[in-house]
């Protein structure tokens, strides 16, 4: 069916909203009303889970939109089976007992005075129970397609195949608890499920009412489970604007996004606002590009709409390149809607009909899945000629990238679309004037669209209650590295780091101390320990000495050692140079050649001074983005890690022990006991037992440094209670 | 130079592709992108016929070639292994990892073994950080590998079906 006017996008956003609602009703525990039927064992004797159903008919039939029929263990209280509770906010439960089904009947005609009915809902909640399992790259890697079959098949296996809806949706964020599937309504968030474990949740918690325990979140400080991913950590201090549909709709079906207001944003922009009304919001918003930089989007935007032009472009980049940076291909992947309505939006702002999605080819799914979001957006008119039934035309097409870091830069970008070497070009003239074949040109990335249509709906003023003066609206941010909560976190700018790193990270892996986090990338630098309660914002970042870049953050503990840091980026840079400018190109080899000599043990005194002279050199000489940010790894270490460098160069030690050529194994020989069991493992057989002879008989162990490879196996081995093997 | 044994079959289907295009123009990456597909990497040969079909200098697509890692001038072996090494992967050791692969199937990073067996190559972020250090066998993602355990674990799975040939 073609869409032909806002109304006709009204009456899809009715009939599909039924199917979406569940899931957005079911995490807002302050309005929704719960209808708890007991399923123990005497429940389901009388006959507990039929009236389940009924309610659940009723409930619909009714159209409630905020009424949630919720199987439970059982509510005690037996021989008056079966039973049900309605609980109602801010009210006390009520209890029925011996419920049959007339009762059942009366309880949602009578008994429900939160009622808020569904206006003309024509499919409401499908089935009584949504399952989900998180679908994004992550946690298709742990295994999520084997928990889809198995769920499938225990629902046939146990008869209640058409009470579940299952469906395979973007990523929730906790990428390290993967797979993920969460049981809705009852909002139950089980993580680092199997295949196998299906079984479990289907007989315990879907037939019986009782969620299993053990595949609940645990919290790894404090070894507190939860039930509902709202309450724990990870997501308490979350905000969700631009991941807000990540999670909630099914990718693979535009009707779940007319469901959320889809689409809405751009029926009233085309029909209701002229383009530089549409600019002037986004510009009221405040929205600053959330791919590096943090230019102002409808700035952007204006000076592209100012220029006349017989042909415009609108390229969204989605060349992730930062490594550990991956929520543009998580939005892609959970919300292709979002991005192509954004691109429709800014194309008849500024004026253009065509665009262009730049997507790494190493994303294989998020592209996969914005094709078949393409294709829907077509047969129903919003993809294409007269849309909305306005004359305004807008195509998109699609363009894999070939793995260059460089073409995140969007004048880089531009010659890769066109097919070259993807060198940046020198700015000015930028490409908002001149761009791609030569003609205006906006680049966007993906996250900074997303929040397009949300602003659009809701009002510039809204966007600015979320993060601070002059940093407006939310970042998500990739966490990730030396941390117990890995995962995609979105939170207001001018949060702290603190809070980032310890309140949703929970801290460091295994009780370790905190020694940096690295914002930014490759071109990023390191925030330290003084930093922790310093507010993310762009200028923040930038004061430093580091930069928001795409939002990676990557934790590190006392173990990493900050010069072998700072070379791992070198290293990346180095290849990743276009080599188009000598700073760049020569100046960031030799960078990593002092810092490959320095982690060797052969720097010298003087090399800290030219680490320094020459970082600096590139960064004011390069012409593009990656050469003038790629010291920065080197400069912040170097700034607030002199000690460390220090060390390399005069005392040849690693402090952390990761420099190899630096390390030496050492068993104390007042500690040793004489098990042997680190000679045991020794891969060249250095380690042998001295001619002193311990109380127990054994004999104290001893590692021959000429022949030691430094392998570090002998470690783990010791014993933690004895320790005696250290490294130096 | 490049040494190759290409399957000249094959040209017909990259004609196909290329005849289909609405455009020439901006068209050489995703057609080199097909070519890699289709020859599964892009020998001097394939490049010269490409400069034909799109008249485009030649020297000008071997820059194109060799500017972009996902494209490939050597063939790369029956098992594919890349170590992901994108710092989160990193800073768990996926250093350590790639060595072991490395030592285990002789096999420097970026080369394919003489049998044409095993091609071992560090990879950027594939953005599975949760899982990290993450390793991919022709497709197929083995998360958390830390240990030399684990890498012999990938190493004896997937060359499972090899019989006796490890």
């Amino acid at each position: 069916m073609r869409i032909e006017s806002p109304k006709d996008l009204a009456a899809l956003r009715e009939k599909y909203r039924g199917d979406v609602i569940m899931r957005l009703v079911s995490d807002d525990f302050e309005t929704r009303t719960e209808i708890k039927v007991a399923l123990g064992d005497c429940g389901l004797k009388a006959g507990a889970r039929e009236i389940l159903k009924i309610l659940f008919d009723e409930v619909n039939a009714a159209r409630l939109e905020n009424v949630s029929v919720i199987g439970v263990d059982c509510l005690g209280d037996c021989g008056d089976e079966p039973r049900v509770q309605v609980v109602e906010p801010g009210k006390a439960p009520v209890d029925f007992k011996k419920v049959d089904s007339t009762m059942a009947k009366d309880i949602v005609a009578k008994h429900i005075s939160s009622r808020k009915p569904l206006d003309k809902a024509k499919d409401m909640n499908p089935t009584r129970l949504q399952l989900l399992i998180c679908g994004g790259t992550g946690c298709i890697s742990s295994g999520c397609l084997d928990v889809e079959t198995a769920l499938e098949e225990s629902l046939k296996k146990h008869g209640i195949r058409e009470e579940a809806t299952i469906l395979k949706v973007g990523c929730f964020g906790f990428c390290e608890q993967g797979p993920i599937v969460k049981v809705y309504p009852d909002n139950t968030f089980y993580v680092r499920v199997e295949g196998k474990d299906m079984d479990e949740i289907v007989e315990s918690h879907l037939l019986k009412g009782k969620p299993v325990e053990r595949f609940l979140f645990k919290d790894p400080e404090t070894a507190e489970r939860y039930t509902a991913h709202r309450d724990m950590p990870f997501y308490e201090s979350q905000v969700r604007v631009a991941l807000m549909h990540c999670g909630v709709v099914d990718p693979e079906r535009i009707e779940d996004y007319f469901g959320v207001d889809g689409y809405k944003s751009l029926a009233v922009a085309l029909t209701e606002q002229k383009p530089i009304e549409v600019i002037d919001i986004i510009k009221d918003s405040g929205l600053r590009g959330r791919g590096g930089a943090g230019f102002p989007t409808g700035v952007k935007w204006e000076a592209a709409y100012n220029v006349k032009s017989d042909k415009k472009y609108v390229v969204c980049n989605a060349d992730e390149g930062d490594p550990g940076a991956f929520m543009d291909r998580s939005i892609l992947e959970g919300d292709p809607h979002a991005v192509i309505e954004a691109m429709a939006v800014c194309a008849y702002a500024i004026g253009a009909d065509e665009g262009i999605v730049y997507v790494r080819a190493e994303y294989p799914l998020a592209v996969n899945r914005f094709r078949i979001a393409c294709e829907q957006a077509r047969q129903y008119g919003l993809l294409g000629k007269n849309i909305f039934g306005t004359g305004f035309n807008f195509e998109i097409t699609i363009d894999l990238g070939a793995g260059a870091f460089v073409c995140g830069e969007e004048t880089a970008l531009l010659n890769s679309v066109e097919g070259k070497r993807g060198e940046p070009r020198v700015k000015p003239p930028f490409p908002a004037a001149v761009g791609l074949w030569g003609k205006p040109t906006i680049i966007n990335n993906v996250e900074t669209l997303v929040n397009i249509p949300q602003i659009l709906q809701k009002g510039a003023a809204w966007f600015k209650t979320y993060g601070t003066e002059g940093n407006s609206g939310t970042k998500v941010f990739a966490l990730a590295g030396k941390i117990n909560n890995v995962g995609l976190v979105e939170v207001p700018m001018g949060i702290t780091l603190r809070d980032v790193v310890y309140k949703i990270g929970g801290g460091i892996r295994e009780g370790r101390k905190f020694k940096a986090v690295q914002t930014g990338g490759p071109s990023g630098g390191c925030m330290f320990e003084k930093n922790l309660d310093a507010q993310v914002t762009f200028e923040n970042l930038q004061k430093a000495g580091s930069m928001m870049g795409s939002g990676g953050m990557i934790v590190m503990d006392e173990t990493d050692c900050m010069v072998d840091i700072a070379k791992f980026y070198m290293d990346f840079t180095v290849e990743e140079s276009c080599g188009k400018c000598t700073p760049c190109r020569i100046g960031n080899t030799r960078l990593y050649e002092i810092l490959e000599r320095i982690t060797k043990g052969l720097g010298k005194e003087s090399d800290l001074d030219e680490l320094k002279n020459l970082g600096e050199t590139i960064k004011t000489t390069s012409l593009c983005g990656l050469g003038s940010t790629a010291p920065n790894p080197v400069l912040s270490t170097l700034e607030h890690f002199f000690h460390e460098y220090e060390a390399h160069v005069r005392d040849r030690k690693c402090p952390a022990g990761k420099c190899k050529d630096l390390v030496e194994y050492i068993i104390l020989p007042e500690k040793c006991i004489g098990c042997g069991l680190c000679a045991k493992v020794c891969p060249v057989n250095c380690i042998h037992a001295t001619g002193e002879t311990l109380k127990t008989g054994k004999k104290i162990h001893v590692i021959d440094q000429n022949e030691c490879v430094k392998c570090g196996a002998c470690l783990p081995k010791c014993p933690p209670k004895i320790s005696a093997i250290i490294t130096e | 130079m490049t040494q190759t044994n290409i399957d000249t079959s094959l040209f017909a289907k990259l004609d196909e592709y290329i005849d289909g295009l609405h455009s020439k123009q901006g068209a050489l990456i995703p057609v080199l992108h097909e070519a890699q597909r289709i020859f599964e990497f892009l020998p001097i040969e394939v490049q010269n016929y490409i400069a034909q079909k799109l008249d485009i200098p030649a020297s000008k697509i071997y820059g194109v070639v060799t500017f972009y890692s996902f494209f490939t001038m050597t063939k790369k072996g029956k098992y594919k292994v890349s170590v992901c090494m994108g710092t989160p992967c990193f800073v768990r050791g996926a250093d350590k990892v790639l060595a072991k692969f490395e030592k285990d199937l002789g096999v420097k990073a970026g080369t394919t073994s003489e049998d044409g067996m095993y091609s071992v190559d560090a990879l950027r972020c594939v953005g599975a950080c949760g899982l990290a250090p993450v390793v991919i066998v022709n497709g197929k993602v083995y998360g958390r590998i830390e240990t030399d355990k684990d890498v012999e674990g990938v190493i004896s799975d997937f060359t499972a079906g090899e019989g006796a040939s490890t």
